[in-house]
């Protein structure tokens, strides 16, 4: 009898995952997004958030989204990566296997983005990374081939990081720089070691490169040798949560070198946390709010009465994600995984929020422009473009 | 030389708030030989204190020093009534168990209130003057200072009074002294009230001195004071103020003369060594095994 009950419950189960693993028999199309709720950089993740929620929101309200003559509405599952790459791996997994979704969005950052892509990968479904710049997220860590399955909706550093050499030789009139970065984050340590290259192969000097680990508060043993070595501008390509001390130390030391950034400064937090200190610097991004084209108008405008707010990169990348996917599930014209990964590949080209891309052959980079943006008054203005 | 100076004073202003926290741990092993791994967090709850009485209360520095260090000191009498008391019979593994726990849910308390990094309000004018290149800031003054100050008065407190007598007594022998009229949860609560009081000190002026402020910034500090701890002998409260300074000294020293990525493991590497040749830490004396 027992063993009877135990071999009509597996039946059941076997064949509810059965009916589960269709997908396409029922009207809905299952996305997941892996966010950064909580843990170092929620700012981050809430931005995400957001951006994907109005997003799927306004294809909904639309009625839905129309997929091989067929209107589908979008299923939304979010989840929390607590700023751990183990639990960025777990929240992939999870969403792959017990919410099977068609595509994943997210992580942002690249330290989580790495290890979510890793399963996404090998599970053989479409991760869209909106902010992770790390050339690693969409490159095979054995191989060094491109990964299949992984795309993301922003630039990648090395293009990040000439962008801003090139800004603090040209622009700025500099030859002597510092950097100080998180040598712990994959992130910063990408992108401070592609300005040190840049810089010094275009005739400046790298006077002070020291590090740090994640967590720190005290950076004032590496800010006193910075000091030291006399740099004329400083590059601190590091979270929006540790830029405002890492500022306000330099200048209780007495340092007063402009400073530089790159994309993780472009929340509205920094301004909120760094004050009067952060005023006048520079730092590279993906878009500029005040200097939009007529799409990005449109989701700023959105954006601002719904979450009372000016969308930062992060929110605007996210929703660029989301357009990629929509574009990508319409041209393959089914609901399939392999079907939206082979149709993501191959769009010709997609006009964004944050610009204009286009994947290049065999990779998930996009080819696209940064801005560098100034801190003015409180406020994050439009100073210059670059282009690929 | 200056350059040699001003890491000193930067590292005499990050080994002060080590060696607060520090004795935290010292004390409460002193007396329960007990770690108490939440401390780290009641370090982070003192640092949020901080930040509600500076912004929400509008209060000035001082209030808000003595708010902190209050909330913080009955929060930590109330989690040894709650937490630790019940365990005290129990195997010691229990008990470091539960502390880990403890510091779990401080920490996830800590979160639902808000996931978000804070920024607390600048409480001290901040005026940096130069004397002969070498920058001090009106807060590394007052760091340095409060918290030395903060260490004669506990080495007062335990060495010349009834209470410091008692705390002493009970750390000697928890089955006797009780027997001489020695009230002992009284006393432990004393202990635990002085121990998190002075980590909530130090999350005040740390959060001060970095004034951005997360959860999880009690995690990385409290190990580091807690080896702070071990270093200068655990269990011995001057070890612990030694320590502190010696594991700031350490770190900024490293960072400051050498490659800034070694700083992490040629500092713990040389603590190693120390340990090696005193397993007791500096001050700490080796305790005869009861069978």
């Amino acid at each position: 009898m027992k063993k009877g009950m135990l071999l009509f419950t597996l039946m059941i189960l076997v064949s509810i995952a059965a009916s589960a693993c269709g997908g396409g028999a029922s009207d809905t199309i299952k996305v997941g997004v892996v966010a950064e709720l909580t843990g170092d950089i929620p700012a981050v993740g809430a931005s995400c958030k957001n951006a994907a929620e109005m997003s799927v929101q306004e294809v909904n309200d639309a009625g839905g989204l129309d997929v091989g003559g067929k209107k589908y509405k979008i299923e939304l599952f979010i989840e929390d990566n607590a700023g751990k790459a183990d639990q960025s791996a777990s929240a992939a997994q999870k969403l792959i296997t017990q919410q099977n979704v068609v595509a994943i969005i997210g992580p942002n950052a690249s330290r989580y983005a790495i290890p979510a892509s890793e399963i996404a990968e090998s599970s053989k479904v479409v991760l869209i990374s909106p902010w992770s710049t790390n050339p690693k997220t969409t490159l095979d860590a054995k191989t060094n081939a491109p990964k299949k399955y992984v795309f993301r909706a922003c630039f990648i550093d090395p293009f990040q990081g000439r962008v801003v050499a090139k800004f603090a030789l040209d622009n700025l009139k500099t030859t002597k720089a510092a950097v100080l970065y998180d040598v712990a984050s994959d992130y910063n340590k990408g992108i401070a070691e592609f300005f040190k290259k840049t810089y010094e192969e275009n005739g400046g000097t790298v006077v002070a490169f020291e590090t740090y680990t994640t967590g720190d508060k005290d950076f004032s043993a590496q800010l006193t040798k910075i000091k030291d070595a006399q740099p004329e501008v400083i590059f601190l390509p590091n979270y929006y949560s540790e830029v405002p001390l890492q500022i306000q130390q330099a200048h209780r030391l007495g340092i007063e070198t402009p400073f530089l950034g790159s994309d993780s400064w472009g929340s509205a937090e920094l301004i909120q946390l760094c004050g009067a200190d952060c005023e006048g610097y520079y730092f590279s991004t993906h878009y500029a709010p005040d200097a939009a084209t007529p799409q990005a108008t449109k989701f700023i405008e959105a954006y601002k009465a719904k979450y009372g707010q000016t969308p930062d990169d992060v929110a605007a990348l996210t929703y660029d994600a989301f357009g990629l996917f929509y574009q990508a599930i319409q041209s393959a014209g089914k609901v399939d995984r392999q079907a939206v990964r082979d149709a993501l590949a191959v769009i010709p080209k997609y006009e964004g929020v944050t610009g204009t891309m286009q994947f290049q052959e065999g990779s998930g980079d996009p080819i696209k422009s940064a801005v560098i943006l100034q801190i003015k008054d409180g406020k994050f203005v439009w100073f210059a473009n670059a282009n690929p | 030389m200056t350059y040699f100076l001003q890491q000193l004073l930067n590292a005499m202003q990050l080994g002060s708030i080590y060696a607060l926290i520090a004795l935290g741990y010292t004390m409460v092993y002193g007396i329960l030989t007990m770690i108490n791994f939440a401390h780290g967090d009641l370090f982070m709850v003192g640092a949020f204190l901080c930040f509600i009485a500076a912004t929400f209360l509008k209060l000035p520095f001082v209030p808000t020093l003595l708010l902190s260090m209050a909330g913080v000191a009955l929060l930590g009498v109330a989690i040894e009534r709650v937490a630790y008391k019940p365990l005290r019979q129990a195997p010691r593994v229990s008990a470091v168990i539960t502390a880990l726990g403890v510091g779990l849910f401080l920490e996830n308390f800590t979160l639902v209130f808000s996931p978000y990094p804070q920024h607390v309000p600048a409480l001290i004018a901040n005026r940096t003057w130069t004397i002969g290149g070498v920058s001090i800031s009106s807060l590394q003054i007052i760091i340095i200072l409060l918290s030395i100050a903060l260490m004669i008065i506990l080495d007062l407190v335990v060495r010349r009074t009834m209470v410091g007598m008692a705390m002493r007594a009970i750390s000697w022998d928890k089955s006797i002294v009780p027997l001489m009229g020695v009230p002992l949860d009284l006393i432990i609560s004393i202990t635990f009230a002085i121990g998190t009081s002075l980590g909530a000190a130090a999350g005040t002026m740390y959060s001060l001195a970095f004034p951005v402020i997360d959860p999880y910034m009690g995690i990385l500090v409290g190990w580091k004071a807690f080896i702070s701890a071990v270093v200068g002998g655990i269990g011995n409260i001057r070890g612990a103020m030694i320590g502190g300074f010696i594991l700031g000294g350490v770190e900024i020293m490293v960072a400051a003369f050498m490659p800034s990525t070694y700083r992490d493991f040629v500092a713990f590497g040389l603590l190693l060594i120390l340990l090696i040749f005193r397993p007791y830490g500096i001050l700490g004396k080796p305790r005869p095994q009861k069978v």
